[in-house]
């Protein structure tokens, strides 16, 4: 079997995580790393190849640097890496994300699996898998916490607050994974050893023939126009029990409409 | 860093640090816990068997390199440092010593990551001078009946193996051989664990052999090779030490420097008095002369030129300076460097044993002075 795992070079969350002067991701303030939430998708991917036969093959869009999170995934386990770098993707939206994904999934190769994260740290939307499978013309299996894969169906389970659906898709589909479906290994000396000699593909718009126009600032359909630093967090309100303290916190409660 | 895995290797180790260690430290050190699982995840990523050849299943990478992986260790957590440098050293004697069946049949498992192992060298009557050791090796039918009890065994009671110098032969030091113990061999048992000072997640306890078989394929190296190797063991193990140590020290002079930064008395940070700041700056001249003595004796080891010397004068430097540093931590934080809130008190009580352990810190000076004279 054949997987792709999609994965995102992200600013380390516990860094100081800002924007540049046109609204897009500053990359160069805080070192960038490997999408927590998509080890959980290079694991699933691992585990597949481990019960079974087959090949993983993880792609990232992204600056220079990126190619760093494919590095960490071949330390991981994965077989090969594809890096779509070119310097018009600059500020590419999620949908011109997808467009890029599809585009070099496709030059990759036969799969039967296309996998994601539940989201990016960064830009946390979740919704490339969704576009990438309707750009692939995949049954979309999007944010589950277990994941089978039996003959030709793929089936996992999404976990919601008042149901957990069972969903089933044939092969080849896109499956994206929340943060319960594993525990992602680190990667272990030897495979920081063995990363060395995995191939690499480097691929720019033209290697994928998309044309520039389609993605980048211009070619996205959405746009960042401002952005606002969250207020830091105001003073907590203390209660000082004279007996009522339990009355006073109900009230605080009501008020706030938590109860 | 020589290569770019290494830096790899040393950027996973800060990534597991900052996952695994970092969360779980102060808890399990105020509860005296062995972190056993913690010890698994660095096994499985290969971090417990860095410093020897790839074939015979280490990770084939220079002590230059392991060493500053155990110090990234220390600057989160030293009990669990000290436990990577404690499992090297039981390798050791099979690894340089081992026959090749040997290296197959016990080694590999040693090195797998899975298993850790406990040294078992030091008895109550014989610390420094271990020539005078008494726990017996009497051979018999199919291998050798061990009678004694071994003192300050770190692991004791988690360890999978012990890898233990007894008496063989009533010839002095040259009447020592090593054997490796499987924890489960009948006979084998385990005191109640020593109430330490400091590294309280390193549990410290008498392992006492009551007549316990070992078959003769577990003799490691020579009959009567037990004390050569022993010491050989403990001048590659004094760099590990030596090494979280410098970690240690790196670790408190972390913590001064942001608490000085912070900490404000007479309208400015404290940082800012010139007494203070010429203390951090002798803390930062500590532990980057601990960290060159430690890097200059590994770069002897690993070119294969004689390191011995270096290694005692890196330990007595390192450890040393990591009790001057954290002292000094300690008092740089003030009344808060004295409580359990803050991690410098522990930092301190940690420092104080690396002094001690692996050769007393007069016993390094007495190493360097005899190869300085040639005795």
């Amino acid at each position: 079997m054949n997987i792709v795992v999609c994965v995102k070079y992200v600013p380390d969350a516990q860094g100081d995580r800002t924007f540049k002067d046109d609204n897009t991701t500053d990359r160069e303030g805080v070192d960038g790393l490997l999408s927590e939430l998509d080890e959980y998708a290079v694991e699933a991917a691992l585990k597949l190849k481990e019960s079974g036969e087959g090949e993983v093959t993880v792609v990232t869009v992204g600056p220079e640097a990126a190619a760093d999170a494919v590095k960490k995934s071949l330390q991981m386990g994965a077989d090969k890496g594809v890096h779509v770098c070119d310097d018009a993707i600059h500020g590419s939206d999620a949908a011109a994300t997808s467009l890029l994904l599809a585009e070099a999934i496709k030059k990759s190769g036969e799969y039967d699996l296309v996998l994601a994260g539940l989201a990016s740290t960064d830009g946390t939307m979740s919704v490339v898998p969704a576009m990438l499978a309707e750009r692939l013309g995949l049954p979309q299996v999007t944010q589950v916490s277990t994941l089978e894969v039996e003959g030709g169906t793929v089936k996992g389970r999404r976990d919601s607050d008042v149901a957990s659906d069972t969903i089933e898709a044939s092969l080849p589909a896109l499956v994206s994974v929340t943060d319960q479906i594993n525990e992602p290994r680190y990667p272990s000396f030897k495979g920081i050893m063995a990363a060395k000699k995995k191939p690499v593909e480097t691929w720019s718009l033209a290697d994928l023939g998309v044309d520039a126009e389609r993605v980048g600032l211009a070619g996205s359909w959405t746009k960042v126009t401002s952005f606002a630093k969250r207020p830091p967090r105001e003073k907590g309100e203390i209660v000082t029990d004279e007996g009522d303290g339990g009355t006073k916190l109900a009230e605080y409660l009501a008020a706030q409409k938590f109860v | 860093m020589p290569t770019d895995e290494s830096a790899d290797l040393i950027e996973l180790t800060r990534e597991v640090c900052r996952r695994e260690l970092a969360p779980r430290v102060d808890a399990a050190e105020a509860a005296g816990e062995m972190p056993r699982e913690i010890f698994r995840t660095l096994g499985r990523s290969g971090l417990l068997s860095l410093p020897y050849d790839e074939e015979l299943g280490g990770g084939g990478v220079p002590y230059e390199v392991y060493l500053q992986v155990v110090e990234e260790i220390a600057s989160v957590w030293m009990s669990v440092a000290v436990g990577v440098s404690v499992h090297a050293l039981t390798c050791f004697p099979t690894v340089t010593a081992g026959t090749p069946a040997q290296q197959e049949s016990l080694l590999r498992d040693m090195l797998s990551g899975e298993l850790l192992g406990a040294y078992c060298l030091s008895e109550r009557e014989a610390g420094s001078d271990i020539a005078s050791m008494r726990t017996r090796a009497v051979e018999h039918e199919g291998g050798f009946s061990i009678r004694g009890t071994k003192a300050w065994i770190s692991h004791a009671g988690h360890a999978d193996y012990y890898t233990s110098f007894v008496r063989t032969d009533d010839l002095g030091g040259k009447g020592l051989s090593c054997f490796v113990v499987p924890a489960d061999a009948a006979g084998l048992t385990v005191a109640t664990p020593e109430r330490k000072m400091g590294l309280a997640c390193d549990p410290v306890a008498e392992v006492t052999f009551d007549d316990v078989h070992v078959d003769a394929d577990r003799l490691v190296g020579e009959r009567g090779q037990g004390m050569q190797l022993a010491l050989a063991a403990l001048d590659a193990g004094r760099l590990g030490i030596a090494a979280a140590a410098t970690g240690l020290a790196q670790a408190a002079l972390d913590l001064a420097v942001r608490y000085a930064g912070e900490r404000q008395q007479f309208g400015r940070s404290i940082g800012g008095f010139q007494g203070l700041g010429f203390m951090l700056a002798d803390m930062e001249a500590a532990v980057s002369s601990a960290r060159s003595s430690y890097l200059f004796a590994a770069r002897l080891k690993d070119a294969g030129r004689p390191f011995s010397k270096q290694a005692a004068v890196a330990k007595l430097m390192a450890t040393d300076n990591a009790m001057k540093v954290t002292t000094d931590a300690v008092q740089v934080l003030g009344g808060a460097g004295y409580t359990a809130d803050f991690p410098a008190e522990r930092f301190m009580r940690d420092a104080k044993v690396t002094q001690i352990f692996e050769g007393t810190n007069q016993i390094q000076r007495l190493v360097i002075s005899r190869h300085l004279l040639n005795h």
